[in-house]
């Protein structure tokens, strides 16, 4: 392609090709299984699901009860058009400046591995679960991993 | 900003609570006493027996709303006392092919159950196991009465349990452990309570000892005593027992439940029962 003659076309053809190249390496193809993911200095630093966040999305499933169920545990001042917050965690008022987007997500995945088994956070994308699991959720997750990267999404939004 | 439902001065405290710490909710048991048609007052917060994780034990009853608790303290008002009344008729209603009823043997309960209901689970030699008031009705029907056995939760079981029960309002809870192998039931409770189960990984202590007097949604969680079952609970309008909720409980832990009066729920209600000891029996409590 000429210099001159670089059309709209041709620039967003190589911005994708880079990006491609880059995911690639960072990201690999498709979600991580459960029990591969990888903890370094209480962060993952990687998306768990090869895709990026959506803010919006994990806001929702950040208050659906049937998902993420968030404010069972935790208040969570952005959300106040809903009633009832909870107590039993800490509010999550200020959480994206007060962790990085991979410690959030290691809470998210599994909060053991931050806070210790002491902690009666529930893993979120975790096989580390507890005993007579329901047989119809036996090898499942609570949230599915792309719904992890949209709440940690969400999280970091959270000033 | 949240339970501003929340009426009278309660309202008015919460407001201002809110108003001082932001989003949180102002938990913890309340500072009431809980005294029956102004006369029967109630043991609802006494010091733990030995050996007990906590300082004090504590009823449900300081856990609940303002209406909720003035419901239990009127004994007219007390939606659970339809369940105790209908029990009476279960007490004197003959059955079975040896055309007896409770009272053809008992009498009149109020004298001869008095403090019955405070003291059970209780060892059972006959099936070497700990047997709770529903079992033992159970026990009576079929060896006494000849009678066929009370499904769980079917039937009379409910109320004629909350009726016997109820001819302890007001006394301690209080069991013997010394008698059988009660003590290795205890331990098999214990070991129960603070099993962590299902997808949430939750035990019984994740919440009732670790987190009690906070909230959870919508939901003020108490330390789990069961000194006022069967209890009414007002979600689901009717007498609730205490096999019912532990299964409840844990099914909300996304697990799979054990069977009513079995080895499992036999050695927890015993172990939770003992945590609540020197409670006032309330049956028939009232709950959300």
């Amino acid at each position: 392609m000429m210099p001159n003659r670089c059309s709209a076309a041709g620039l967003a053809l190589s911005v994708s090709v880079a990006l491609a190249v880059v995911s690639g390496s960072a990201m690999s193809d498709g979600p991580v299984a459960p029990n591969d993911i990888k903890v370094e200095n209480l962060e993952i630093a990687n998306s768990v699901s090869g895709a990026s966040g959506d803010a919006a999305e994990g806001r929702k499933v950040f208050a659906n009860r049937k998902q993420g169920n968030c404010l069972a545990c935790h208040a969570n001042s952005e959300m106040s058009e809903q009633l009832f917050h909870g107590e039993v965690g800490p509010t999550l008022d200020g959480a994206g400046s007060r962790w990085t987007e991979g410690q959030l997500r290691t809470i998210v995945v599994n909060a053991k591995a931050v806070f210790t088994e002491n902690t009666v956070m529930p893993g979120f994308y975790s096989l580390d679960v507890g005993a007579d699991v329901r047989e119809s959720l036996i090898g499942k997750t609570i949230l599915t991993a792309q719904q992890v990267e949209d709440v940690v999404a969400y999280l970091t939004t959270l000033k | 900003m949240h339970r501003v439902f929340e009426k009278t001065n309660v309202a008015l405290t919460s407001l201002l609570l809110v108003a001082i710490v932001g989003t949180a909710n102002a938990g913890g048991p309340v500072d009431e006493k809980l005294i029956i048609d102004g006369e029967l007052e109630m043991i609802t917060r006494t010091a733990a027996p030995e050996g007990h994780p906590l300082d004090e034990v504590i009823s449900g009853w300081h856990y609940r709303t303002p209406e909720t608790r003035a419901l239990e303290a009127d004994s007219f008002q007390n939606p659970g006392m339809l369940g105790v009344e209908l029990g009476e008729e279960y007490w004197n209603k003959v059955e079975g092919t040896e055309g007896k009823s409770c009272a053809s043997c008992h009498n009149d309960a109020a004298s001869s159950m008095v403090g019955v209901g405070a003291s059970y689970p209780k060892w059972h030699a006959p099936t070497s196991r700990p047997i709770n008031v529903e079992l033992q009705i159970n026990q009576c029907r079929v060896n006494n009465m000849g009678a066929e056995e009370y499904a769980f939760d079917k039937s009379g079981q409910k109320p004629l349990t909350a009726y016997i029960k109820h001819q302890s309002y007001g006394k301690p809870v209080k069991l013997d452990l010394e008698e059988g192998d009660m003590k290795a039931w205890w331990e098999k409770g214990k070991e129960l309570y603070y099993k962590r189960t299902g997808q949430l990984n939750l035990s019984c202590a994740s919440c009732h000892e670790k987190n009690n007097g906070k909230y959870i949604r919508a939901d003020h969680l108490s330390q789990g005593n069961v000194n006022g079952f069967p209890t009414y609970r007002l979600k689901q309008a009717g007498l609730i027992s205490t096999h019912n909720r532990f299964r409840g409980c844990i099914r909300d832990t996304r697990a799979e439940f054990p069977k009513a009066f079995s080895d499992e729920l036999m050695a927890l209600e015993l172990y939770v029962t003992w945590r609540g000891t020197g409670l006032s029996v309330e049956t028939p409590g009232v709950r959300q």
